[in-house]
C-alpha cells in the first residue's frame, strides 16, 4: 500500500470527478441531519445543523476546536441524543436507537483498542457480537488485516504495536462489520506529519475499495481538502458552508470560511458600481479601484470584503501595463521562504499588509525581489471573491 | 533516599517496628514452646500444633469462619462492584453525593454500632441468629470496602473503550462482561481478598450477630483466652497470622498488577 500511495490517488481523482450526487436532485441522502441542536446545560454545542450526506461520499467536518464536530458525529453514532431535530440514516429516524443497533461504526480518536485482547480479537469483536460463525469471522478478520497491511500481527496485543499500526488495527476493526457509514474522529491526529500524509492517501484508497460512506472529523484543513469529496466548515455549532474542496477554496461564502480555509487577504471595501458580471469597489486602504467578477446580489454603497488568495497576486518590480484597476504599490517588508514558494509581505502606503506568493521556479536562492524593494501588486478581476457576510 | 537514613531515622524505624511486631513475634515464638506454662521457655516443640487437630471446638470454629468469610466476601464483591459501577457510570444523578456518602459511612462507623444495629434488625425481622446472620452482617460491612477499591480503578478507566464495544454491537451487559470486567479484574480480586480478611478478623460484629452453633474462630480464641492463655492458642494464632499474611500479600500483588495495567496506555 505504501508503494502505491503515490500514484493510486491520481487515478481515483479522475474517477471522482464525475461523482457529485449532491447535485443530483433525484439522489436520496444516506445521512440526513434535520435542524439538529445539542445543548449541554447552557452550552449549545451544535446549533440547528441541517446536512445531507450521500452514499459513497467521503465527507469531512472541518472546524476549530470546540465547534461541535465530535458532538455532531456522536449523535450519529448514538452516544448523544439531539436536544432538537432528527437524524436520519437510510430513510430511518434514529431517535431512540441505541449505539449497538446502529449500522454505523466509529474509529475513535484515541483508537480505543481493547488492551486485553489480541489484534485478532479486537478486529473480530464486532463480528462475534453478531454471532457470526467461526470460519466466517476468521476469514473476515484475515481480509481486514490484509486490507490495512497487518497480516501476521494477529497474535499481538495493542501495546506491542506502533502508533501507526494501532491506528490501522482500529481502522480494520471499525470496517470489519461493513458498516453503512464509517465515522472517523480525528483519525490521524496522533501520527507525525509524514505518516499522516501517507495515511491520508491510504484512507482514500481504502474508501474507494470498500465503497463505504466515510465521515471524517478534522481540524486540519489540508487533511480535509486532501481526502474529502465535500467539506462542511463549522463555526460555533453552526455550518458555515458545505462544498467541494475546490469550491470552498475558490468560492468561500463568508469571511470566516475564506480565512479558515487556506491563506487569504481580506480587503474591506465599498461597492461603487456594478455591471453585468463584475463590481467596482473602492477601499480606503488601496490607492486604486478594485474590480472583481461577482454574480451575487450587491448594490452600490454596500460594505463588502474582497478576498484575495496570495498565490493569485502577481509581484512585479515594474508597473504591469497601463492598468488602473487592481494594481497597487508597496514595499516588501518580509519574505518567508517555504521551499516551494516564497510569501512576500508587502506594506502598502496605507499601512495595510498584503500577502503574495511566488513559486520558486529556479534554484537560485538570490531572489530578484528582496527586502525594502518597491513593488507592484496586481491581479485579475477573476482572482478575488466579493464577500457580503 | 539513602541520605535520609541518619541515626535518628534508624532508631525511629527500629522502635516503631519493634512496637508493632514484638508482641506478634513473641506469640509466634511461644507457640513452639514445649512447656505448658506460657511464660516459661521449656525447649522447642511443635506438639501444640499437633494437639490442635484434637481440639474439635477450635476446628469447628475455623470451619465456620472460613465459610462465612468465603461466602460474604463473594457476595460483598458482587454488590460492592455493582455499587462502584453505578456510582461512576451513571454520571451525576440527583442524589449521587448522598449515595456516595452513605456508601462510605460504614468505613468509619464504630463496629459496635454496626453490630448493634444489625442485631436489632435481625431481632426485628425475627431471623434465627447463627451462621447466616453473621454472613449477612459481614457482607454488609465489607461491601463498602470493595466498592472503594473498585471505584478507584473505574475512575481512571477510559470510557471510550466501552463506547467502542457498544459501537461494535455489544449490549451494555455484554460490554460490561467482555470489556469492563476483564480490565478492572485486578481491583475486583483485591477487593474480594480485602473483604475476606476483614471477615476473617472480625470479632465485634460477629459477637453481636451470631447465635448458637455458629462460633467464629476469633470468638472462640477470645473466649478461651479469658480462661487463660494456652500454648495451643498461640499455635492457632500463628497459623492465623500466616494465613492472613498470605492473603494480604496476594491482594497487594493484585493491586500492583492493576497499577501496572493502569499506567500502561489503556487507551490502546
Ligand atoms: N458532555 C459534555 N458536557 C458539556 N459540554 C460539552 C460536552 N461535550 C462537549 N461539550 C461542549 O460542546 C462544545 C463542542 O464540543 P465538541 O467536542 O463537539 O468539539 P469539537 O469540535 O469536537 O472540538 P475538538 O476539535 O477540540 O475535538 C464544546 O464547547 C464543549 O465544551
Ligand atoms: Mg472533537
Amino acid at each position: 500500500m505504501d508503494v502505491q500511495a503515490g500514484k493510486q490517488p491520481k487515478m481515483l481523482a479522475t474517477a471522482r470527478r464525475e461523482f457529485a450526487p449532491w447535485k443530483d436532485k433525484a439522489a436520496s441522502p444516506l445521512i440526513r441531519f434535520e435542524r439538529v441542536s445539542k445543548r449541554y446545560g447552557g452550552v449549545t454545542a451544535v446549533d440547528g445543523v441541517s446536512l445531507d450526506i450521500y452514499p459513497g461520499e467521503f465527507f469531512a467536518l472541518l472546524g476549530p476546536s470546540g465547534c461541535g464536530k465530535t458532538t455532531l458525529m456522536r449523535m450519529l453514532a448514538g452516544f448523544e441524543e439531539p436536544s432538537e431535530g432528527r437524524v436520519w440514516l437510510a430513510g430511518r429516524d434514529l431517535a431512540g436507537v441505541p449505539p449497538y443497533r446502529r449500522p454505523v461504526n466509529m474509529m475513535f480518536q484515541s483508537y480505543a483498542l481493547f488492551p486485553h485482547m489480541t489484534v485478532f480479537d479486537n478486529v473480530a469483536f464486532g463480528l462475534k457480537q453478531d454471532g457470526a460463525p467461526k470460519g466466517e469471522i476468521a476469514s473476515t478478520v484475515a481480509e481486514m488485516l490484509k486490507l490495512v497491511n497487518l497480516t501476521g500481527y494477529e497474535r499481538r496485543k495493542p501495546d506491542q504495536l506502533s502508533g501507526g499500526q494501532r491506528q490501522r488495527v482500529a481502522l480494520a476493526r471499525s470496517l470489519a462489520k461493513r458498516p453503512k457509514v464509517l465515522l472517523l474522529d480525528e483519525p490521524l491526529a496522533a501520527l507525525d506529519k509524514k505518516l499522516r500524509g501517507q495515511t491520508q492517501f491510504e484512507l482514500m484508497d481504502l474508501q474507494a475499495k470498500v465503497g463505504t460512506t466515510f465521515l471524517i472529523v478534522t481540524h486540519d484543513q489540508e487533511e480535509a481538502m486532501t481526502v474529502a469529496d465535500r467539506i462542511a466548515v463549522m463555526d460555533h455549532g453552526r455550518i458555515a458552508q458545505v462544498d467541494t474542496p475546490a469550491d470552498l477554496y475558490e468560492k468561500p461564502a463568508t469571511r470566516y470560511v475564506a480565512e479558515f480555509v487556506g491563506d487569504v487577504n481580506l480587503i474591506e471595501a465599498k461597492v461603487v458600481s456594478r455591471d453585468a458580471n463584475s463590481v467596482l469597489m473602492q477601499s480606503e486602504a488601496m490607492s486604486a479601484p478594485l474590480r472583481a467578477i461577482c454574480e451575487g446580489d450587491v448594490s452600490p454603497g454596500q460594505q463588502v470584503a474582497l478576498a484575495l488568495r496570495p498565490e493569485k497576486i502577481r509581484v512585479t518590480l515594474r508597473k504591469p501595463g497601463e492598468a488602473l484597476e487592481n494594481c497597487v504599490r508597496g514595499t516588501v517588508s518580509d519574505i518567508a521562504y517555504l521551499g516551494d514558494l516564497s510569501i512576500y509581505h508587502v506594506r502598502l502606503e496605507s499601512g495595510l499588509i498584503l500577502k503574495a506568493a511566488r513559486p520558486n521556479i529556479t534554484r537560485f536562492t538570490e531572489q530578484p525581489i528582496t527586502w525594502e524593494d518597491k513593488v507592484y501588486l496586481s491581479w485579475a478581476p477573476e482572482a478575488g471573491v466579493v464577500l457580503v457576510k | 533516599m539513602r541520605k535520609g537514613l541518619g541515626p535518628f531515622t534508624i532508631t525511629a524505624l527500629v522502635a516503631g517496628f519493634a512496637f508493632l511486631y514484638l508482641p506478634i513475634l513473641l506469640l509466634i515464638v511461644y507457640s513452639f514452646n514445649d512447656s505448658r506454662l506460657v511464660t516459661v521457655w521449656g525447649g522447642f516443640s511443635t506438639r501444640w500444633y499437633g494437639s490442635l487437630w484434637q481440639n474439635q471446638a477450635l476446628l469447628d470454629a475455623a470451619w465456620v469462619t472460613l465459610r462465612v468469610a468465603f461466602v460474604s466476601a463473594t457476595l460483598a464483591t458482587i454488590l460492592g462492584t455493582m455499587a462502584a459501577v453505578a456510582l461512576t457510570r451513571l454520571g451525576r444523578f440527583r442524589s449521587r453525593t448522598l449515595f456516595a456518602g452513605m456508601l462510605y459511612a460504614p468505613l468509619v462507623m464504630p463496629e459496635v454500632i454496626t453490630g448493634l444495629s444489625l442485631l436489632l434488625l435481625f431481632v426485628a425481622i425475627d431471623l434465627n441468629r447463627g451462621y447466616w446472620t453473621v454472613m449477612l452482617a459481614h457482607t454488609s460491612f465489607t461491601m463498602c470496602f470493595v466498592a472503594v477499591v473498585v471505584q478507584s480503578r473505574l475512575i481512571g478507566f477510559d470510557r471510550s473503550l466501552e463506547e467502542a464495544a457498544q459501537d461494535l454491537g455489544a449490549t451494555p451487559l455484554r460490554t460490561f462482561f467482555s470489556v469492563t470486567l476483564p480490565l478492572i479484574a485486578p481491583a475486583v480480586a483485591a477487593g474480594w481478598m480485602l473483604a475476606f480478611t476483614l471477615s476473617l478478623d472480625d470479632l465485634v460484629i460477629a459477637s453481636f450477630t451470631t447465635g448458637p452453633g455458629a462460633t467464629t474462630l476469633p470468638m472462640r480464641i477470645y473466649s478461651q483466652v479469658r480462661l487463660g492463655v494456652t500454648p495451643e492458642i498461640n499455635a492457632v494464632c500463628t497459623l492465623f497470622i500466616g494465613f492472613v499474611t498470605l492473603i494480604v500479600m496476594a491482594s497487594s500483588l493484585a493491586m500492583k498488577r492493576q497499577m501496572i495495567v493502569a499506567e500502561q496506555p489503556v487507551r490502546g
